[in-house]
């Protein structure tokens, strides 16, 4: 099985995040940049495909020479090559589907794994677009996946609960928190990954279907009170909400 | 024309479907679009109720197979309503369905997308979308160079706003057959609990709790004020709570109107995905914690005596 791997590189979750000088992204400037930590899930789920199945695991990045440490990680933890989509512009989530399905369709995969979002912007939507643009099939959000021949059972997370989807390869897989348990690479994977090859290949988006006119931090709200240390501060509390705040 | 998208689940349309219609509703008297509804399923109830929110024209797409999601078969229908009505912004809620529909759907109408929109500044010649990122850490002003036009919108967030009832036209197209390439064969429902995502109250529990068992003083409480039950990831990462209701970074970013935070220390990736909800009640033993920097009231005390008297205090208020 011809499996891929798509994985960002994202300032790690801990940072506190500041504005850039452009007022259009955030500083990059002294934050620690780490693998999406949904594309983690999708790794493992990759590794344990190929496992089952045979096969191997090109994972795959947009981005410039830094994004090779989310690469080596993934190769790290089972991934047999990496191909670094080389360009330092500023993508939107349409551009880099774009870019992802060009290098999808010309290596033939039959099963592509990314995380159901990047923890930078949010979106959420790139295998969704990938898919689309390749006429693959697609399950977001995934939280189990079972494959069987070429027919593809997952259960995908929604409101209150979980879908269970069936599809067909080829298909493109949205990891969720919950799809497995992410194994540490040992001391040995990691020195095996840097002999690994990842491949440069430059890459121009074209034009930008959206335009950031601003980045901002959000309003702080204004400091709240402390109404209490003990119960005795319930009926305040219960008081306030009735009265001031009008929300119970 | 501005088209918005149905949600249903099990006949049912979705809260934030009545919120997406009013605001395609009211986009369309500034811009002087017409505005359209779309809806996939076989059976509805209170389809009738769009009415009362300004809409005038629905497309009921029925078949038995469109009762569960499909996505290819979704995609495939909301294009072709989009491409014949020449619908140039077409709005959907940001929802698990929304999120995975609308993207495909932007494909095929060669269409910009963006997604879990907190504003929406329609003028005559422009649309701009706000949208937090990060998180929440952050916002962004974006907008699309595109002639069509895909915008998700985050539920709880835009007004679903009654009008004059106008005469709604519901076109009930019958498709024959519908493209089942990827389909829901079943739905697995969470045990009867509310959903963080779509709760307008949320009763998080943290470290402070101690102890899984200790989780039933927030299930208490949040029976005693109908909310649903959130979790930080430290509790979720323990294996007390289920993933679905962690809050946060790696979790879900809420925006319900009340949440209440107990024992929840208050690390920047949970207030990143909480601090936008509209009032913030935090419960915590350490009075410098980082969730009171967020919280409109605060009790600084032992969560193991002020969640039973907060419960009790509520129940007996509403008896």
């Amino acid at each position: 099985m011809k499996i891929a791997v798509c994985v960002s590189h994202v300032p790690d979750t801990a940072t506190k995040i500041k504005i850039g000088a452009n007022n259009k992204e955030i500083e990059k400037t002294g934050v620690t940049f780490i693998i999406n930590p949904y594309d983690e899930f999708a790794v493992e789920e990759a590794v344990r495909t190929k496992e089952k199945f045979g096969g191997d695991i090109t994972i795959i990045s947009i981005g410039d020479d830094q994004n090779k440490e989310t690469i080596r990680k993934a190769l790290a933890m089972g991934g047999d090559k990496g191909v670094l989509l080389k360009t330092a512009e500023a993508l939107d989530s349409i551009s880099v589907a774009k870019l992802l399905s060009e290098e999808i369709k010309a290596g033939g995969f039959h099963i592509v794994f990314m995380g159901k979002q990047s923890v930078d912007y949010d979106n959420s939507i790139t295998g969704q677009l990938t898919a689309a643009m390749l006429d693959y099939n697609c399950i977001s959000v995934c939280v189990s996946l079972s494959i069987e021949d070429s027919k593809v059972t997952a259960e995908r997370e929604i409101e209150g609960g979980r879908e269970v989807v069936e599809t067909s390869l080829p298909v493109i897989i949205t990891a969720q928190k919950g799809l497995n348990e992410p194994r540490y690479p040992s001391i040995k994977n990691i020195m095996d990954a840097k002999r690994k090859t990842i491949e440069d290949k430059p890459v121009t988006a074209g034009e930008i279907s959206s335009e950031v006119i601003e980045m901002r931090l959000p309003q702080p709200k204004n400091p709240g009170r402390i109404i209490g240390t003990d119960k005795s501060a319930v009926p305040e509390l219960v008081r306030l909400l009735k009265e001031e705040a009008k929300v119970i | 024309m501005i088209l918005a998208f149905i949600e249903q689940r099990d006949g049912v349309i979705k809260k934030v479907s009545y919120e997406v219609v009013s605001k395609a509703v009211a986009s369309g008297k500034i811009t002087g679009e017409k505005v359209a509804a779309i809806f996939c399923g076989n059976e509805v109830s209170g389809i009738d109720n769009l009415a009362g929110y300004g809409l005038e024209k629905l497309y009921f797409m029925k078949n038995p197979d469109l009762n569960n999601y499909s996505s290819s078969a979704y995609s495939e229908l909301v294009s072709k309503i989009a491409n014949q009505i020449s619908a140039k912004t077409v709005l959907f809620g940001n929802t698990a369905m929304g999120k995975d529909l609308a993207p495909r759907v932007a494909v095929k109408l060669s269409a910009g997308i963006i997604t879990d929109c907190v504003e929406l500044e329609v003028s005559s010649d422009s649309i701009k979308a706000i949208r937090p990122a990060f998180a929440g850490k952050a916002r962004q002003v974006v907008s699309l160079r595109t002639p069509v036009k895909v915008f998700t919108l985050r539920p709880n967030v835009f007004k679903a706003e009654t009008g004059s009832a106008g005469n709604l036209d519901i076109e009930t197209i019958t498709e024959n057959s519908v493209n089942l390439a990827s389909k829901v064969v079943s739905v697995k429902k969470s045990e009867g609990k509310l959903d963080v995502a779509e709760a307008d109250i949320i009763v998080s529990g943290g470290r402070g709790l101690k102890e899984a068992a200790n989780f039933n003083l927030i299930e208490n409480l949040a029976e005693a004020l109908g909310a649903a039950v959130g979790a930080s990831r430290a509790v979720v990462d323990a294996g007390w709570r289920p993933h679905r209701e962690q809050v946060g970074q790696t979790g879900k970013t809420v925006s319900p109107t009340l949440y209440v935070a107990c024992g929840i220390s208050g690390a920047i990736q949970h207030l990143a995905g909480m601090s936008s909800s509209k009032y913030i009640v935090a419960i915590n033993k350490d009075k410098d914690a980082p969730i009171f920097s967020v919280a409109d009231y605060g009790i600084a005390g032992d969560v193991f005596e002020i969640i039973p008297a907060l419960t009790e205090e509520l129940k007996k208020q509403s008896n």
